[in-house]
């Protein structure tokens, strides 16, 4: 009896793990080639051939095995790494990538150079790390090199010596903030040329360059100028031996005598008043249209009213109270003769 | 007190020909004695010259006005009609708009013309159009813009804006001390 309900139970267990093994497929794949994987990546790549048939027989489950078998051969992989376990959870340490994926953005260029660094190349200047804090023999401690609380630092200057053979009124304070503002705005346009330089873009020179006279006329119109600009405009100027009297140069404004030809000025306002028609349009186009809609309107209440009288024979009287009369135009102006509708 | 440069003539008929078109040739070349534009502190004065030569022998300051002003000229150079040029606009006038009685005042008043208070207007007036302003008894009232076209008032609401109001005759009263 013992050794029946023995069997009964072995039996049991193995039907048990069949079923077990019939609900989870195998960790075991099979493949004739290896398939490539990169776990640093969790990257399988299967170079074995699709079997054609398959595919088209029934694509959706065939797609999911063959996945399912690579995804597999993945993890079987994984599962072979270290594998460290902490709080409950498995971790396994990658490996480096193999593949080299490509990068999103294009490679950034070089800054470009600015002046000192093309120089300090060309000439072979090695930069040198300069430590951030200096020793401060004064107050025994180390403080910035630069900048707020350093030796250099403005405000803690309390007093200042005035130096050998210079103004003693003048304020070395002043001076000295001055300096440092004129240090500044000369780094900030130093930057801005690089800046230029870099963009291609013209530098202007230091201060205002004088404009290069080209001809005569032009130095004499810069003498004549030059002459003008005094507070006599130019009456006490002294004058070289054989200078020419220079006659007011500049444009001035003309205009036509105040009683000159009269007939002149007719004929020349009625020039002016060619010109402006021959630039108008020969045709307005909004004005036609409007004129070819009233015409077919007109013509159509026309034919109504007849239509209606040959039926009626009645006269119809059509309210005229909403629509404003309208008056045919004469040229020439001053008609009063108009049309009513 | 000068003639007109050509840009300033330029300026001036165009404003004059959206009210009179082609007839400013009737103002520049008349019968009854030789006319002419001037310009004056930055006034267009129309006048004969009989009382062009005469005004010439006053001193600018002296000078208050002369034959018709025509109008004035901005500092941004356009041209500014003026109520004083009526009396030549109306005889050549285009394009003409009756108003209604009933609101003759109002657009003596300085408002626009409705629709309700148009009586009458020339055909084939456009959109924009310069056009001067009658009361129903022929009497030139002032001038203004057509806000609408002719046929687009056929079928306007009453109470929409039909003619803009530019100028009328109650700015003797309203803007004496600026007319001139």
């Amino acid at each position: 009896m013992a050794s029946q309900s023995q069997q009964h139970v072995v039996e049991n267990v193995l039907k048990q793990a069949e079923l077990q093994e019939k609900r989870f497929k195998t960790t075991e794949v099979d493949k004739a080639l290896d398939v490539d994987l990169d776990l640093g990546n969790l990257l399988a790549v299967d170079p074995n051939p699709l079997s054609l048939k398959e595919f088209k027989q029934n694509r959706e489950s065939f797609l999911t095995s063959l996945t399912r078998d690579n995804t597999q051969l993945l993890f079987n992989e994984i599962w072979k790494l270290p594998v460290e376990r902490s709080d409950d959870v498995i971790i396994a340490k990658m490996p480096e990538p193999t593949t080299i994926l490509p990068r999103e953005k294009h490679v950034p260029k070089d800054k470009p150079m600015t002046r000192w660094e093309q120089y300090s190349k060309v000439k072979g200047i090695q930069k040198r790390k300069k430590s951030r804090k200096v020793w401060d023999e004064e107050q025994k401690k180390w403080v910035p090199r630069w900048g707020y609380g350093s030796k250099n630092d403005e405000s803690r200057d309390w007093m200042m010596e005035i130096p050998d053979n210079a103004d003693p009124y003048e304020d070395q304070f002043a001076k000295k903030r001055k300096e440092k503002r004129e240090r500044v705005a000369k780094n900030e346009f130093q930057r801005l040329r690089n800046v230029a330089r870099a963009q291609r873009l013209k530098i202007p020179g230091h201060g205002v360059k004088p404009k290069a006279l080209s001809n005569k006329p032009e130095v004499n119109m810069a003498i004549h100028a030059a002459k003008q600009s005094t507070a006599s405009i130019g009456k006490f100027e002294r004058k070289l031996p054989k200078e020419p009297i220079t006659k007011q140069m500049g444009k001035r404004r003309k205009f036509d005598p105040l009683c000159g030809d009269i007939k002149k000025e007719h004929s020349r306002e009625l020039a002016i008043l060619d010109s402006m028609n021959r630039k108008k349009p020969k045709m307005d186009v909004t004005r036609a249209v409007n004129k070819e809609i009233q015409e077919t309107q007109a013509s159509q209440q026309a034919d109504k009213g007849d239509r209606r009288k040959g039926k009626s024979g009645k006269k119809t009287k059509i309210s005229k109270k909403a629509l404003p009369k309208t008056t045919k135009r004469k040229k020439g102006g001053n008609s009063k003769k108009t049309r009513r509708h | 007190m000068r003639p007109l440069t050509e840009d300033e003539t330029k300026l001036v008929f165009e404003k004059l020909s959206k009210y009179i078109g082609e007839n400013i040739r009737l103002l520049i070349d008349r019968p009854d004695g030789a006319y002419c534009f001037r310009l004056h502190r930055e006034r267009i004065y129309y006048v004969s010259q009989d009382i062009m030569k005469r005004a010439a022998s006053v001193s600018r300051k002296q000078l208050v006005s002369m034959g018709t002003c025509f109008g004035k000229l901005t500092k941004s150079m356009k041209f500014h009609l003026n109520i004083t040029a009526l009396d030549f606009l109306a005889p050549y006038a285009k394009y003409k708009v009756w108003v209604k009685p009933g609101s003759e005042q109002s657009f003596l008043y300085g408002n626009h013309i409705l629709k309700s208070g148009l009586g009458r207007i020339t055909e084939n007036a456009g959109r924009y159009q310069g056009v001067v302003i009658y009361s129903m008894s022929d009497i030139p009232l002032g001038f203004g813009v057509a806000a609408k076209s002719t046929q687009e008032c056929r079928h306007a609401d009453p109470m929409t804006i039909v003619v803009f109001h530019q100028v009328d005759i109650g700015q003797y009263l309203r803007n004496e001390d600026t007319l001139l």
